[in-house]
């Protein structure tokens, strides 16, 4: 494949006092991919993201974002990113105009730019009759949706969503999904999931997480070969059998 | 980018209605004082008059003032920043400035400044208080500007320890309480004498409260604030960078 690496995760290990949550993953993400991360609860897919995001260091292990170590010049690589937390990170007594204006310039929007890109924002993700509405009093899925347009405001190359499509209905489900789509394009988006049709419909690749350890990456065909692609996941993710986990 | 912090948290600042409660009742017991010192002022005055070098009106009236606002302040400064950092932490915003593009120094200067922009504020209301005088009696602009920049100080200084605090525990409750331990304890220091009275901010804004301005308590607040907004800083850097 030709096109650049935008974000590379190498060997990364986090430990959680003596509790290892994330074990030794490394994968790549080129620009124009969307990549799915699988697991099930408590596999370590928050905690990848986080890493990978910059908001957690790594016990070992480094990431690189468009080549920029994030360990080495947190400020430039975490520039080119844009995140939302399984928790959207919302300030409930802000309006959403002041709110995303705000994450706007925390992430260096300049000034001139600013009105435009606020525009383009709220229009991608369905906020342009919700400007002067206060965070607290808008439903989970719109808060939902001003966390997604607070990650892509900045228009960033890599963007993470941790589980981005939880609490929307429906019809909403259908926009962001084409969102993402679109995101993937011109930059790449990395997304954390349940929903194993989620990944089937809006990612080309996906990594699958068990206790913390990679244990799958390859595209979705790869996934689909044997069979359809909810049994290889539950395939792959199924408990071992109890001598098989220790150590 | 400081800036942006710091403006930011003054509109979460003032977007709380404890916020404007606390300033109401803040200006109403400072106006309360005020007043009952001017009184008591007045129905001395007749005796004051016969005396050889009598006390002025301001230190009699707007210094002891000021002491009573420092000792509010002392009480009241936890509860504005035990939200700073400690907040961001249990409502899952710190996620936010922890992914966006600045260091930490920037989001405790930004978060200082903040809550340092609302103090200045309070301490404003109560010069604009003292201005009053000058309605009656010529009173001693210096000994009110130097009261005013001690009491600004002290909280700032109050405002560093409450954001180290914020910064180091998940609960703003344990970071109010923590806060007004520690400067509940260097106040105490400063009564009970000794050479750890030193140690005290209220030592040093007690001779700002007198009209001394040294460049000892000067260098005394400024090293007290610089250590704990580092302290601070230092704290943050290791959780975000390990």
């Amino acid at each position: 494949m030709a096109s650049p690496v935008t974000l590379s995760a190498q060997h990364l290990t986090r430990f959680h006092g003596r509790q290892c949550a994330v074990n030794d993953v490394s994968f790549v993400l080129r620009r124009g991919e969307v990549l799915g991360l699988l697991g099930h609860n408590g596999a370590g897919k928050s905690t990848t993201l986080q890493m990978l995001a910059g908001a957690l260091p790594p016990s070992t292990g480094m990431v690189e974002i468009c080549d920029i170590s994030l360990a080495r010049r947190p400020d430039l690589a975490k520039a080119c990113l844009g995140y939302l937390p399984e928790q959207p990170p919302l300030y409930r007594d802000m309006r959403v105009d002041d709110y995303l204006r705000f994450a706007a310039r925390l992430h260096r929007v300049t000034p001139a730019r600013l009105a435009e890109q606020l525009q383009l924002a709220k229009q991608r993700c369905g906020l342009l009759d919700h400007g002067r509405r206060l965070i607290g009093t808008l439903s989970k899925g719109y808060q939902q949706r001003v966390g997604i347009a607070q990650a892509i405001i900045h228009q960033p190359t890599v963007v993470i969503l941790d589980e981005p499509t939880v609490g929307l209905d429906p019809a909403q489900l259908r926009e962001i999904r084409d969102l993402i789509r679109t995101l993937g394009i011109d930059g790449s988006v990395i997304l954390s999931t349940h929903l194993l049709h989620e990944v089937e419909q809006v990612c080309d690749r996906a990594v699958i997480l068990r206790e913390g350890k990679l244990i799958f990456d390859g595209s979705i065909d790869d996934l689909r070969q044997h069979c359809d692609i909810e049994s290889s996941f539950l395939q792959l993710t199924a408990e071992r059998p109890r001598e098989a986990a220790l150590p | 980018m400081i800036l942006t912090l710091a403006r930011k948290e003054l509109r979460s600042l003032f977007a709380a209605p404890s916020t404007w409660w606390m300033l109401a009742l803040l200006q109403f017991i400072v106006a309360w004082f005020w007043l009952a010192r001017v009184d008591d002022y007045l129905q001395v005055q007749a005796q004051l008059a016969q005396m050889e070098s009598a006390p002025g009106a301001t230190i009699a009236i707007a210094a002891p003032l000021v002491n009573v606002l420092a000792i509010m302040l002392m009480m009241l400064i936890p509860l504005f920043s035990m939200r700073l950092i400690a907040e961001e932490h249990r409502n899952q915003t710190w996620l936010l400035l922890a992914a966006a593009p600045i260091s930490p120094a920037h989001i405790v200067l930004g978060k200082f400044l903040g809550l340092l922009a609302m103090l200045s504020l309070i301490i404003v209301a109560t010069g604009l208080m003292m201005l009053t005088l000058w309605l009656g009696t010529p009173a001693d602009p210096g000994l009110i500007a130097s009261n005013l920049l001690g009491v600004w100080l002290l909280a700032a200084s109050y405002a560093a320890l409450g954001l180290y605090f914020s910064a180091i525990t998940r609960q703003p409750v344990v970071a109010a309480f923590a806060a007004l331990s520690v400067s509940f304890g260097l106040w105490l220091v400063e009564l009970g004498g000794g050479a750890l009275r030193a140690l005290s901010p209220n030592l040093h804004f007690q001779n700002m409260n007198a009209g001394l301005v040294s460049s000892v308590d000067l260098c005394y607040f400024a090293l007290f604030i610089t250590a704990f907004l580092l302290l601070a800083i230092h704290h943050l850097r290791r959780e975000l960078e390990g």
